[in-house]
């Protein structure tokens, strides 16, 4: 009986069935979690984490490391509402903001590629320039839209779920086919599993990391829209430490810090996982203090799952 | 005489292998045991067991009567049993000393005394015949003393059992002669040593007992090697008599396929020149550091090169990567099958398919069914022994890795020179004479072939000519017919007279 559990937990699909469980003991003991109006809440409420999730899977799947996401998240959504003031065109302002968004990424990318400096010291030093930048173009405060029609990406709904959920969804499908289906996909892993006889096997590393980067910053500035759309502003501050939350949700998927292992239904569920920590506490109204405890405590959880699965793996 | 280690009855499966049958044996103590199998015989398995690294299905492990129950590494540590294996472990940045006591500082209240520590170190090393300075760090050491620092590790812990892996596969003669004399002292000390290689010599030079293991089975148990000739150790390993194990044969050689001219790079400043045909099998011989893995990489895009050009049936193939060179009909299958060879983790369909899926896609977008029939295929085509396509390859033999990585340049189209450095280090006798074949085939089939080997039996035995590298230099030309161990050898030797008017 316990070896059977044990090997359920500890198998392929072990965080699924983790997370199935736990989903439905919170449905039966906690008031008001499986409600129409809390589920669509508790989608809302992962969407950035869950955006960006999508390529930093890439990114870690390939051995690097992304922490300029949750700056790049404030300043594309800076950029979206300032251009959309200045030009009074909302369609320029998203055009401007995704371009932005992905030239940092580009730049990240180079950097690492290019000149071969640790992506985690490169992404270190965007996160703290591109923070700055929207600082200054703010001036340290947050910057309202001109438009209300800006809302209405956020707001806006389709079949009854928010246009947001959809952009979710949809990003979902899109990465794992990618991931799964594609060249760019495939090739990800093998870097990750071994980058020099990628190489060697014919695999343009550097051009890869370049476009891994710039689809993060990209999708970076997705994120930056829709969250400036949904607080209705753009803030300077916005998305501070996201970067963790990002990393944290994938590491719980599944996704490898040491590269070449990921699976897109492993990093939904660890998104989710996260999403419904968070929700059950605010419905159980514990106090947003704690929820910083309980968020690492999951994590830590994960990992140590993680560890025991992989090494069930060698020893069998 | 009784047996001081025993196996008896070991079982061990893995899934869809069987890795280890009810193997049973013992070694007397102060006796050096040969342990021999092809990869993949069971052998790493035997002793992941033996130290606690994998636990068996069925059977015991008992040292001096005592059967050893381990749940780790460590346990099997504290029983005194230790394995050096092919990968040291040891620190790079501490010194001999620091490495030899790390976990057990001679220290008064956390502070080390490093004077006598030194001195400690000194006199165990003087006393167990090892002559390495103990204050020089491990990464100035060359692999043959680092070999000697583990091996010192394991006497300093008082080991009662030593398994030593494949310790002389990156030793020089004279290392290994000096590795030698040292395991023949730890015999007279009366301790057990495993002793797992491939080469015969070595086997011969050193046990005095031999088991041979085949299938995950014992093939063969010798109390004594004496009588035990090498024919008879290679059929018991292999299940058959192997009459040729090169099997080389006459081919039609056609136009010059490779022209190389003038490569030179930062590692290979002095330019090299030559050229292969279609139908050949090019080799290349030379001690280890004469540059031929630097040429041949470089020809590849593998490395950059300073200048030079390296043209394909007259078309010049550019300097830039390897993906441009592939493209071009350059392939490389390179030396560390593990550091840049093999991507771990990934199935061995993703590592065959790593460059040549890109003429199964439609815009970006895989053929999974298409790319699972060219997998499968070259699997078949080269007999590489697997349960399915999506195991991990990781789980292969050093043979059977090989193998993929040829399938992964076989799979890709249009290969013009295919360049095989060192194509059979680590694998086992059965599996050379496929790779040969393999490499007969492709030849016959119109392939250039550059293959580089550093042992001259290989060379001389599957290769139609040989170029000789010294010291960054092509130092000689030899057909097949002209081929003399002699003439080859001194080709490969720095000339003393010319290395005297340089110096």
């Amino acid at each position: 009986m316990t070896t059977s559990i044990k090997k359920l937990i500890l198998g392929d699909q072990g965080l699924l069935v983790i997370f199935i469980l736990a989903f439905a003991l919170v449905s039966l003991t906690v008031p008001n979690f499986l409600t129409e109006r809390n589920m669509l809440g508790l989608l809302q409420s992962v969407v950035t984490v869950g955006v960006i999730a999508c390529t930093m899977m890439f990114c870690l799947a390939a051995r690097d490391f992304d922490l300029s996401v949750g700056s790049n998240v404030a300043f594309c959504g800076m950029v979206a509402v300032m251009a959309s003031n200045a030009t009074g065109s909302i369609f320029l302002g998203i055009l401007t903001a995704l371009a932005a968004g992905a030239l940092v990424g580009l730049f990240n990318g180079v950097v690492i590629a290019k000149f071969r400096i640790n992506a985690l010291i490169t992404t270190l030093a965007t996160m703290q320039i591109v923070r700055g930048l929207a600082l200054i173009s703010s001036d340290g405060r947050a910057v309202g839209i001109d438009d209300p029609m800006f809302y209405q990406l956020a707001l806006s709904k389709f079949l009854g779920v928010p246009t947001p959920i959809w952009v979710l969804a949809a990003l979902f499908v899109i990465f794992g086919f990618v991931l799964n289906r594609t060249v760019f996909g495939k090739n990800t892993l093998a870097m990750g599993g071994n980058p020099e006889a990628s190489r060697l096997a014919g695999v343009n590393v550097d051009w890869m990391r370049i476009w891994i980067f710039t689809l993060q910053g990209f999708i970076c500035a997705v994120a930056g829209i829709l969250l400036a759309s949904r607080i209705t502003s753009g803030q300077p501050n916005a998305a501070t430490g996201l970067e963790l939350s990002v990393i944290s949700a994938c590491v719980l998927g599944g996704v490898s810090l040491a590269g070449g292992r990921a699976t897109m239904t492993g990093v939904i569920v660890g998104v989710m996982i996260m999403g419904i920590a968070e929700n059950v506490m605010n419905l159980l109204n514990i106090q947003a203090f704690y929820q910083y405890v309980v968020r690492g405590f999951i994590l830590l959880l994960a990992v140590l799952l993680d560890n025991m699965r992989s090494s069930a793996i060698g020893r069998r | 005489m009784s047996s001081y280690l025993e196996f008896s009855g070991i079982s061990k499966s893995y899934p869809g292998v069987k890795a280890l049958s009810d193997v049973s044996f013992g070694v007397r103590k102060g006796a050096v045991h040969g342990l021999m199998g092809e990869n993949g015989a069971g052998k790493s398995t035997l002793i992941r067991i033996l130290s606690g690294d994998a636990a068996a299905d069925e059977g015991t492990v008992r040292i001096d009567g005592e059967t050893q129950n381990y749940q780790s590494t460590r346990d099997a540590f504290d029983a005194g049993v230790v394995v050096i294996h092919q990968e040291l472990q040891l620190v790079p940045g501490l010194t001999v000393a620091e490495n030899l006591c790390l976990g057990r500082f001679p220290a008064t209240g956390g502070v080390i005394g490093f004077s006598a520590m030194y001195e400690d170190v000194r006199r165990k090393l003087e006393l167990a015949g090892i002559s390495v300075d103990p204050t020089r760090k491990v990464a100035e050491l060359s692999i043959g003393e680092r070999q000697m620092v583990e091996i010192a590790k394991a006497v300093m812990l008082d080991a009662r059992v030593i398994a030593l892996d494949e310790p002389t596969s990156s030793l020089s003669s004279r290392e290994s002669e000096i590795l030698f004399t040292l395991i023949d002292r730890l015999r007279e000390d009366g301790r057990v040593i495993l002793y797992i290689s491939h080469r015969l010599d070595e086997v011969f030079r050193l046990c005095d007992s031999l088991t041979v293991l085949r299938d995950g089975r014992l093939a063969a148990h010798h109390e004594t090697i004496e009588g035990v000739t090498r024919e008879q150790i290679v059929s018991e390993m292999v299940g058959r008599e192997i009459s040729d194990i090169w099997g080389w044969r006459a081919r039609p050689v056609g136009a010059v396929e490779l022209e190389v001219d003038g490569v030179h790079g930062e590692k290979l400043p002095v330019p090299a020149s030559f050229q292969a045909r279609k139908g050949e099998i090019l080799g290349f011989f030379g001690l280890i550091g004469a540059g031929r893995s630097e040429l041949l990489r470089m020809i590849s895009g593998a490395d950059p090169r300073a200048g030079g050009q390296v043209r394909v049936g007259g078309v010049d193939i550019g300097s830039g990567q390897p993906a441009e060179a592939i493209r071009k009909g350059v392939v490389l299958c390179s030396e560390d099958r593990k550091f840049d060879g093999i991507i771990q983790g990934r199935s061995l369909e993703e590592n065959i398919l790593i460059s040549s899926r890109r003429h199964l896609t439609r815009f970006g977008v895989l053929d999974l069914r298409q790319e699972g029939e060219v997998a499968e295929t070259f699997l078949k085509k080269l007999r590489v022994r697997t349960p399915s396509r999506k195991q991990d390859i990781i789980n292969l033999s050093g043979g059977n890795q090989q193998k993929v990585i040829l399938c992964r340049w076989l799979s890709e189209k249009g290969v013009r020179v295919l360049l095989v450095d060192e194509p059979t280090r680590g694998i086992d006798v059965g599996a050379k004479s496929e790779i040969y074949d393999i490499l007969y085939q492709l030849a016959e089939e119109g392939m250039a072939i550059v293959v580089i080997s550093s042992e001259l039996p290989e060379v001389m035995g599957i290769c139609d000519r040989i170029l000789v590298m010294c010291e960054g230099r092509i130092s000689a030309e030899i057909g097949r017919a002209d081929f003399n161990e002699q003439s080859i050898l001194a080709a490969a030797l720095p000339d003393e007279a010319s290395a005297a008017s340089v110096g």
